[in-house]
């Protein structure tokens, strides 16, 4: 059993960035993650593991240090909330164009525009779609709990250099700023640098030997055949992702008759609408994507044969349920719930929506 | 062996060696127009590189611009930067690997317009790292449009009636800006249009190339360079238009010298 502790969201993905052994955080401060380079600063990692913790002028520049640092092959990682990431969009394409592994953190906030520092689940489709120009995917994890946010800092990174791909963690203010117990990982060393070299020696920069061609860590490539098929590797890359790393959580699902879709404290919320709606005698159960790319779209495909109806609930005007429209493919009712602006519906809300939606129309 | 090859290899002998390039310049044409700056400049770096023995201890950062390919001519480890972005790309690299040497290489439009933020901020930190300014008054990659550094009454593709002070401002003497900053440890403008003058920039490269290796702040160079191609001139009626018309604007010589320096009044007291 790791250490035991009582943290806001936050807080704990400062202290799994420093226990997973990360090389380095460059960030700008936003609300409602601030707390994450504040715990980054209060600590100083960079007298006990060495990892370099940098505030930059801007996301736009922070994105960029991000870029410059993972080309040489570190585990390094930026945090910021929905505007901010919205001035990282051109950084990550160009991470994403350079297949350099990175982790981002989006405590997302309620838009458009500057909008509130109230939670929301608005940048689904930016995470989900890219967000800056070009085809490209982030792989996309959605924490519902404060243990995820510790958890998926580390298997962000895992799967970042499993595929040289930007993994994104899309929290919000409800998982960054609440409080919960969180199991800890122990401290891991960094890489050593023969470590590093035997990972990313092949592609980092990282000074040319003469034993080697030199490194170029670029999107750029002005011959057409050549970018299509830089274009095609990316797409086989993600149809990997697709085939080996959806990840999601059935709750009560075998019997369901009724299954609400749900990610991030969405799921949090509908779990109680669940018992709820079950002490009533209605069979509904909970999907909760975990990562929302790969889309769990294999396991909606066959449920959807199965069961009357799926509720989507997310808080924005309705993004993820037209994945899950595309999932079903017409084999049942696909219905959406959701807030927006900063406003979280109690699961009484959910509850009624899910009757007026699904089972009692 | 017919006599004139003959007469060839007994020229080409090491003893009869008055000029060459260093090894770490690629054996690669490069793309840029004749009469263009750029090349000598890549010469420089690549020579100061050599001369220093720090090829496998470099890391370039190359803009967005015509020299957006410095990649292909020098051989060392680089990292293509998004447009502006250098400094920030270099910041990266530099703080997660610092003992390696690091230097961006930025057009006018890269380096003082849309990356301004990234440039005064990287120097203001004092970012151990060489800055490699490239002005020309134009934008070449693009075709010819107006950049930060254009001069009033100066004709581009986007100021076809000269630069207007009303509609587009003035010309932004940048490097004028950096020395000024507590981070800036050296600071200096050069050009390459005579042979005196690139012995000059030579000097200038490899002064801020050893300089960054005592990490005392950032060490900016700026070459005010031609470009013929853009300012619609042959090679020789560029270098006379650059002496005629730049350099009033942006004098050579050195702007900063000694390493990072802030007063006692950037200090809480007490």
């Amino acid at each position: 059993m790791g250490e035991l502790r009582l943290m806001k969201g936050n807080e704990v993905i400062a202290e799994a960035a420093i226990r997973y052994g990360c090389d380095g955080y460059f960030g700008y401060p936003i609300t409602p993650q601030s707390e994450v380079m504040e715990s980054l600063m209060a600590q100083r990692p960079w007298e006990t593991t060495g990892m370099v913790v940098l505030q930059a002028e801007s996301e736009i520049a922070s994105i960029h240090m991000v870029y410059g640092a993972a080309g040489c092959g570190k585990r390094v990682m930026t945090s910021s909330s929905s505007p901010g990431i919205s001035l990282m969009a051109e950084g990550i394409s160009y991470i994403a164009g350079s297949e350099l592994p990175c982790v981002i953190v989006n405590v997302q906030r309620g838009g458009p525009g500057l909008g509130t520092i109230q939670p929301s689940q608005a940048d689904y489709n930016q995470a989900t779609k890219g967000g800056g120009h070009g085809d490209y995917s982030l792989l996309v994890l959605a924490p519902a709990s404060v243990q995820e946010m510790n958890d998926f800092v580390g298997l962000g990174f895992d799967l970042a250099y499993k595929y040289r791909n930007p993994v994104m963690i899309l929290a919000d203010g409800v998982i960054g700023q609440m409080m919960e117990k969180v199991e800890l990982m122990d401290q891991q060393p960094r890489w050593t640098d023969k470590q590093l070299k035997e990972i990313t020696g092949s592609w980092a920069t990282q000074g040319k030997t003469k034993d080697r061609p030199k490194h170029v860590i670029t999107s750029l490539e002005m011959d057409s055949h050549i970018m299509e098929e830089n274009n095609l590797r990316l797409q086989a890359k993600y149809q990997r992702m697709k085939e080996e790393d959806v990840r999601f959580e059935t709750i009560q699902c075998e019997d369901a008759e009724y299954i609400m879709v749900a990610f991030g404290c969405a799921a949090r919320i509908c779990q109680k609408t669940v018992q709820l709606a079950r002490a009533k005698g209605h069979k509904v159960g909970l999907l909760r994507p975990i990562t929302l790319f790969p889309f769990p779209e294999k396991i909606i495909a066959e449920m959807a044969g199965k069961i009357k109806g799926f509720l989507t609930v997310e808080f924005n005007a309705g993004q993820m349920v037209n994945d899950v429209r595309l999932a079903v493919n017409g084999k049942t009712r696909v219905e959406y719930f959701g807030r927006m602006g900063g406003i979280l519906p109690s699961p009484d809300e959910v509850e009624q929506a899910l009757l007026q939606k699904l089972i009692g129309g | 062996m017919s006599e004139v090859a003959e007469r060839l290899k007994n020229i080409i002998r090491p003893e009869n060696l008055i000029y060459g390039k260093s090894p770490v310049l690629n054996d690669v044409t490069m793309h840029y127009c004749p009469g263009c700056s750029h090349g000598v400049v890549h010469k420089l770096i690549a020579d100061v590189i050599e001369e220093l023995g720090i090829q496998d201890q470099t890391i370039g950062v190359s803009p967005v611009g015509c020299a957006v390919f410095a990649y292909n001519y020098i051989d060392i480890d680089w990292s293509e930067a998004a447009h502006g972005r250098a400094p920030a790309v270099a910041t990266g690299i530099k703080r997660i690997m610092p003992e390696k040497t690091v230097f961006t290489y930025q057009g006018d439009g890269d380096l003082a317009a849309i990356g301004t933020a990234e440039t005064l901020h990287a120097v203001n930190r004092g970012e151990n790292i060489v800055m490699i300014f490239i002005n020309n008054a134009i934008y070449g990659m693009t075709g010819g449009q107006m950049a930060p550094t254009t001069l009033l009454g100066q004709v581009t593709s986007t100021t076809p009636y000269g630069r207007n002070v009303d509609l587009n401002g003035y010309p932004l003497k940048i490097t004028e800006l950096i020395a000024q900053l507590p981070g800036a440890a050296y600071v200096t403008r050069q050009s390459v249009h005579t042979a005196g003058a690139v012995r000059k920039a030579r000097k200038a490269i490899r002064k801020a190339f050893e300089l960054s290796q005592q990490n005392i702040g950032t060490c900016f160079v700026e070459v005010v360079s031609t470009c013929n191609s853009g300012w619609k001139l042959t090679p020789v009626e560029s270098n006379d238009w650059m002496v005629k018309h730049m350099f009033p604007l942006f004098p050579l010589g050195d702007l900063k010298d000694g390493g990072k320096n802030a007063t006692e009044s950037f200090q809480v007291k007490g």
